[in-house]
């Protein structure tokens, strides 16, 4: 029966609606785990997450429980969580600093943190058996690549495949236009990490990543509160901090969402642009701008802060603000439970009130108080919940079906509440479960 | 503690009224024992406004530029310029409590409700020229939501300001034992 329902996915996506499966079937999450998840590139971590040899910090992967570690000549290697001798997981605390060895609880067989095999207690016993110290098979397991972009950790858990920059194609401007403005030209991370569980699929997540339609309903009370304060403010100091916007902006009318592109590449990531107009002309914006101008001359300065974009999601697990230095991954826990781990940045050279903003959006949007994504949770909760129901067997993505504009295999939506982004995931989604790499 | 507890206290006329040798040395300590319980009975009623959704009397609690802090970690000595679960001044409060008493706030729509205890109430320290309190308290909030209870748990830390209106916040910090770990939803109001 399960195997049936997994055989053919393809019949659950047509061009302009999904079948509710997709959503609820615990067999075709299984499939995507290992179809999806353990081939593709999965974001693991930032290079400064682990200064030091020896920190380290675990995540997961698909299923695959993993440790991102530092090594002693500088190198981060992703290996496996897992003692080649019994199968205990050698961390098992979230990150820490393991020094220049992993030691397994269990038994004590250490590794050096390349993953190499460093010493069993007791050799004595093994003479004569199939066990060698010197074979890759007591070893922790390497993640089988290993990359990073610009300071961005990657792996993949499959041999061959594109390489990480073929993956990350054109939306490879979520790092660039986050690293670039950044005077040093890099981000640092800051050693925070906010997770949020949220009871649905995953893929409900992504799709309301691009959403244009979605955030004057769905946001309204938080928009509403936000504005009233905001004029409240303006009438007693004249100016309200960049933070009530970030939340007023919530009350964009559809129309002006309209405007807004989103750029949708074959591999599922899409692009979309910026709204929030965050160029302001207030003393700490031109303090930067400034900065920036020293470093890069002028010309090139207005070519990065004039890149207008708001959002880059990198199907299938990685949603970027650059302009506001945050960034979501997205780890499917089951078919109806997804942890997202969110992180923000500070940019090299900058000005401390630059990362201040994107601190507030951080502590504001992306805490766990956030007064945005209550919302957005609810209606992930009650979009799981219903598709788990026969009420209906399909999801509707006709919104200006067919009304998109294809160049290249590249989708630009000429409204920007088309959605054509989910349409879109759904392109990649076939192409994947059905082996495609 | 104790003295300068003392120092500042009144006496009360009420107390010395009782009969007897012994009432003297009552009377003597009775300013730091009214602290200890107009501190307690500010805590309490605190807690009484969360579980019973009286926002603006929550926010009223905090003096003008009073703060809601919860750290985003336990290290944490100051919200300024790192990251924090809750850092909010009184307009953001503001916003708080317009967003979750709005129609169309949908996450508010199920039925919810809170239930604070507080206690282990101690002054941990006064200031003799402000007498400005640090209070330290724990607390436990069971919260019930669609069907499903979630339990936080921690210290707070209250600074407090003495006015002719009695306490204002002037900084509560909001330590949580389980605010590490991943959180299944977020929160909606002040725990």
């Amino acid at each position: 029966m399960m195997q049936d329902t997994v055989r053919d996915l393809g019949r659950f996506v047509e061009p302009d609606r999904v079948h509710r499966s997709v959503y609820t079937d615990p067999a075709i999450f299984e499939r995507e785990m290992e179809t999806i998840f353990h081939k593709v590139w999965t974001y693991v971590g930032h290079e400064t997450q682990v200064p030091k040899p020896g920190d380290y910090y675990t995540l997961l992967i698909g299923r695959q429980p993993m440790v991102m570690v530092r090594h002693e000549d500088g190198r981060i290697h992703v290996l496996y969580n897992r003692c080649a001798h019994r199968g205990a997981m050698v961390c098992g605390a979230l990150h820490g600093n393991t020094g220049k060895a992993f030691t397994c609880s269990y038994h004590s067989w250490q590794y050096h943190t390349d993953g190499t095999l460093e010493s069993i207690p007791l050799p004595k016993g093994y003479e004569g058996t199939r066990l060698s110290p010197g074979s890759p098979e007591f070893n922790l397991k390497r993640a089988a690549r290993v990359d990073s972009y610009r300071g961005f950790v990657f792996a993949s858990l499959a041999e061959d495949g594109p390489s990480l920059l073929e993956y990350l194609g054109d939306a490879k401007i979520a790092f660039d236009d986050m690293c670039n403005r950044a005077p040093a030209g890099e981000v640092e991370v800051i050693p925070n990490c906010f997770r949020v569980i949220q009871h649905s699929n995953w893929k409900i997540f992504l799709e309301n990543q691009l959403d244009a339609l979605h955030p004057s309903v769905t946001h309204e009370s938080t928009g509403r509160a936000a504005l009233e304060v905001e004029h409240d403010i303006e009438k007693r100091n004249g100016k309200a901090p960049l933070d009530y916007h970030y939340l007023s902006a919530f009350t964009t009318p559809f129309h002006k969402w309209d405007t807004v592109q989103t750029v949708n590449y074959p591999n599922g990531h899409c692009i979309l642009q910026g709204y929030m107009g965050l160029r302001p002309q207030d003393p700490d914006t031109l303090a930067y701008e400034a900065v920036m101008r020293k470093h890069y001359g002028a010309a090139r300065t207005e070519d990065i802060l004039g890149v207008n974009i708001h959002h880059v999601l990198l199907y299938p697990g990685l949603s970027v603000q650059s302009p506001l230095q945050q960034l979501r991954a997205v780890r499917p826990l089951s078919v109806d439970r997804t942890l997202t781990e969110i992180w923000h940045f500070r940019l090299k050279g900058a000005p401390e009130a630059i990362y201040r903003r994107a601190l507030g959006y951080y502590n504001l949007v992306n805490s766990p108080s956030t007064m945005v994504n209550a919302d957005d949770l609810e209606n992930f909760w009650r979009c799981h919940q219903g598709l788990a129901s026969e009420g209906g067997d399909w999801v509707s993505f006709h919104r200006h079906a067919g009304q998109d504009d294809e160049k290249d295999g590249v989708i630009m939506s000429r409204w920007g509440t088309s959605e054509a982004p989910m349409r879109n995931q759904f392109r990649a989604w076939t192409h994947y479960v059905a082996g495609g790499r | 503690m104790a003295r300068t507890a003392k120092k500042s206290a009144p006496r009360r006329k009420r107390a010395t009224a009782a009969k007897g040798a012994p009432v003297k040395r009552i009377v003597k300590t009775n300013g730091a024992y009214d602290t200890q319980r107009q501190v307690e009975q500010f805590l309490y009623r605190q807690a009484e406004f969360l579980d019973e959704k009286r926002w603006s009397d929550f926010i009223e609690l905090f003096a003008n530029d009073g703060l809601y802090w919860m750290p985003a970690s336990p290290e944490q000595t100051t919200g300024e310029g790192v990251p924090s679960i809750f850092y909010e001044d009184r307009n953001l409060m503001t916003v708080r409590m317009k967003r979750v008493t709005h129609p169309h706030a949908w996450s508010q729509s199920p039925a919810w409700g809170t239930s604070h205890l507080v206690s282990n109430v101690a002054i941990e320290k006064e200031d003799p020229r402000t007498s400005e309190l640090i209070v330290r308290s724990r607390f436990h909030m069971m919260e019930f939501r669609r069907d499903a209870s979630r339990h936080f748990a921690g210290t707070y830390r209250h600074r407090l300001a003495k006015t002719k209106d009695g306490y204002r916040i002037k900084l509560q910090r909001v330590d949580m034992v389980n605010g590490q770990g991943p959180y299944d939803y977020v929160l909606q109001v002040w725990v």
